[in-house]
């Protein structure tokens, strides 16, 4: 019986017990040593040493690019950016170097990124984003982002054994505000959505700290009896379309809700999808909730103001149920 | 400029002399047949040479280790043909064919195959430095004697990843050799446009680390300190940067008429051509003559003809395999 833990607690466990149980498994990044800025790598240095856990200058492309290359020689590396906002600073290891190896070279590059992503505690609009999207357009990167705790430590540890470039979306606003089993499978599949509650009349598609905002919806809709069904994506790409069309394809009415924007994103991608292969089983257009597509302000209303909420969704599916 | 003290790595076997001659010769004549495909319409995309600068490519290749890798840019042709590249397999890669080392992925002179100890650049420079200083660091922490050479144009060296690579290098001790090509010209601009300092080998003091420079144009010279830089980082005394002098005698690529470099500063360059460099040394150290001159640019150009033919020949790769390419299963 494992225990509960946090979800920041999850991923650090994760990152143990992978340490723990492969070799190849590297540890990088900015604080890393002393705990790293959000507390998911306390401990690791001193059981593992400096040269596993390797604390890093603010040099992401340097370190990004060694990873990658640390990657290509059949290493594992793990390595944290401090808040996913500065992944733009290590952009090309990623999206060029890391991300199209494979296709050009027949290299695998196996290696994880993980990043804080997402708002809600007046981080700014450098400690706010969810750039999933940037990600999701370069072919060759598996993006992930778990909402529970026991995902957090399933997903990174399948992202670890997974042989390709993963980024992997944590949540700040989950770190230690959810609980759940830890869980850590490195054969466990690094695909897949899962259904969070069943329902007949409207599915809400969600992933991340959002899928809370929705489950909740879910409850208080249900008391004006709008039965919906909650999809979590929890990998991005490879994107389990097939789940969410079974869904819609029953329900006929779809809300795609994240923190991310929805222009140009996983809710624009799958409405365009849904809108093209089951234009027969809609009963309502597609509907899609996110964050306002400006910067991410700084003070609270205004934040508040900018982020989805509960509010908005509930709002939104009872517009899909009532057109 | 603060100068490393030379390891004396020995006189080269006339084996090494004979070799690096060959090889010197093979990528002008690759390359000189590809300049006119390029020109005649028959080769995609664009096309990019090193003319001028041979030898430091072949140079550097001639002292790696069986484990070193290398991070080859567009005008190191030399290190992928020392690392088992045919001629063949370079006009296919050239052409876009199948059978080549990048299947039609990738073409210009960005190729790279990790077995071969040659990782694919991206055209983002410099930032291959950190990826091959990545490779090394791992052999290295796992016991094993190898290092990394990195190379980057003096334009690249003005790229934040450089800087940024040879601090960590630095700080981790990596057996990282930047081998920083000197030759003058970042695309159009002058080097007096975009470096700040007349040597680029004493940045390397401001990194705490140790440096070379010397003939980048003298292909036994290059493999001496390049050869020396290796030895120092695959001993674990820390990364390397070795500045060699050079020259791009031909424009950035073959689409570019060069307009903007000055005929004197050519014609003072072409007085110091590599093959032209090496065969002093060759009539020294082999007793060179004009017949074996002749006889090796006859089996070049065989060679290169073979190849050739081999590539215009080749299928090109089927398109169906493109979005299996994607993931690593």
């Amino acid at each position: 019986m494992s225990d509960v833990v946090t979800y920041v607690e999850a991923i650090r466990l994760a990152l143990q017990t992978a340490l723990g149980e492969d070799e190849r498994v590297l540890v990088l990044g900015e604080d890393v040593g002393a705990g790293g800025a959000f507390r998911a790598t306390r401990g690791l240095q001193e059981e593992f040493g400096e040269l596993r856990v390797i604390d890093t200058p603010i040099s992401e492309a340097a370190f990004t690019g060694a990873a990658v290359g640390m990657a290509l020689d059949g290493m594992r590396p793990v390595v944290e950016f401090q808040f996913s906002d500065f992944l733009t600073s290590g952009l090309n290891a990623i999206v060029n170097t890391a991300a199209k190896m494979h296709f050009r070279s027949g290299t695998p590059v196996p290696i994880v990124i993980r990043a804080p992503a997402a708002g809600g505690f007046s981080g700014g609009p450098f400690h706010s984003q969810n750039p999933e999207a940037w990600f999701l357009r370069t072919p060759g990167l598996k993006v992930v982002c778990p909402a529970t705790a026991e995902d957090a430590g399933i997903l990174l540890g399948a992202a670890i054994a997974d042989p390709n470039p993963v980024l992997f979306f944590e949540q700040k606003s989950l770190y230690t505000r959810i609980k759940g089993e830890f869980r850590y499978d490195s054969s466990a599949p690094l695909a897949g959505a899962v259904t969070r509650r069943s329902g007949d009349d409207v599915t809400l598609v969600s992933y991340g700290a959002t899928l809370h905002l929705a489950l909740d919806a879910a409850t208080e809709l249900a008391l004006e009896g709008i039965d919906c069904e909650v999809i979590d994506l929890r990998v991005l790409c490879p994107l389990d379309f097939e789940s969410v069309a079974a869904s819609v394809a029953k329900t006929g009415r779809c809300l795609i809700a994240h923190e991310d924007y929805p222009e140009y994103g996983v809710a624009a991608e799958l409405a365009a999808r849904l809108a093209g292969e089951l234009f027969a089983d809609l009963d309502a257009p597609i509907a899609r909730v996110g964050a306002h597509f400006w910067p991410i302000p700084f003070s609270p209303p205004l934040e508040q103001a900018t982020l989805p909420d509960r509010d908005r969704i509930i709002e939104e599916v009872r517009a899909l149920a009532q057109f | 400029v603060v100068q490393t003290p030379v390891t004396d790595v020995g006189a080269p076997a006339s084996s090494v002399v004979r070799e690096s001659g060959y090889w010197l010769h093979l990528i002008r004549a690759i390359e000189t047949a590809g300049r006119r495909l390029y020109l005649q319409g028959r080769l995609p995309g664009s096309f990019y040479d090193g003319r001028g600068q041979e030898a430091t490519s072949v140079g550097a290749a001639l002292a790696m280790a069986p484990r070193d890798v290398a991070c080859p840019l567009i005008r190191d042709m030399g290190v992928h043909l020392v690392r088992g590249v045919t001629c063949a397999e370079m006009f296919r890669h050239y052409l876009g064919k199948a059978g080549g080392p990048m299947e039609g992925r990738d073409g210009n002179i960005h190729l790279g195959a990790f077995d071969r100890g040659t990782i694919p650049m991206i055209s983002h420079l410099p930032e291959m430095l950190p990826v091959g200083m990545g490779v090394a660091l791992s052999r290295s922490r796992r016991g094993e004697a190898a290092a990394a050479i990195g190379f980057c144009g003096d334009g690249a060296s003005a790229g934040g990843v450089f800087h940024e690579t040879l601090n960590l290098a630095a700080l981790w001790q990596a057996p990282l050799v930047v081998v920083v090509e000197r030759n003058g010209y970042a695309y159009m601009t002058p080097e007096s446009k975009y470096l700040a300092v007349p040597e680029l080998a004493t940045r390397a003091a401001g990194y705490g680390i140790a440096s070379w420079s010397g003939d980048g144009n003298d292909v036994l010279e290059v493999r001496s300190l390049v050869g020396a830089a290796l030895e120092h980082a695959r001993s674990g005394a820390g990364p390397a940067l070795v500045e060699l002098f050079t020259f791009r005698m031909h424009g950035h690529g073959a689409h570019d008429d060069q307009h903007y470099v000055p005929a004197d500063q050519l014609e003072s360059w072409e007085e110091k051509d590599p093959l032209v460099c090496w065969r002093a040394h060759a009539e020294r150290m082999l007793g060179w003559t004009t017949a074996d001159q002749e006889e090796l640019e006859a089996r070049i150009e065989q060679e290169v003809r073979a190849g050739l033919d081999d590539a215009l020949a080749a299928p090109y790769p089927p398109a169906e395999g493109l979005a299996a390419s994607v993931f690593a299963a």
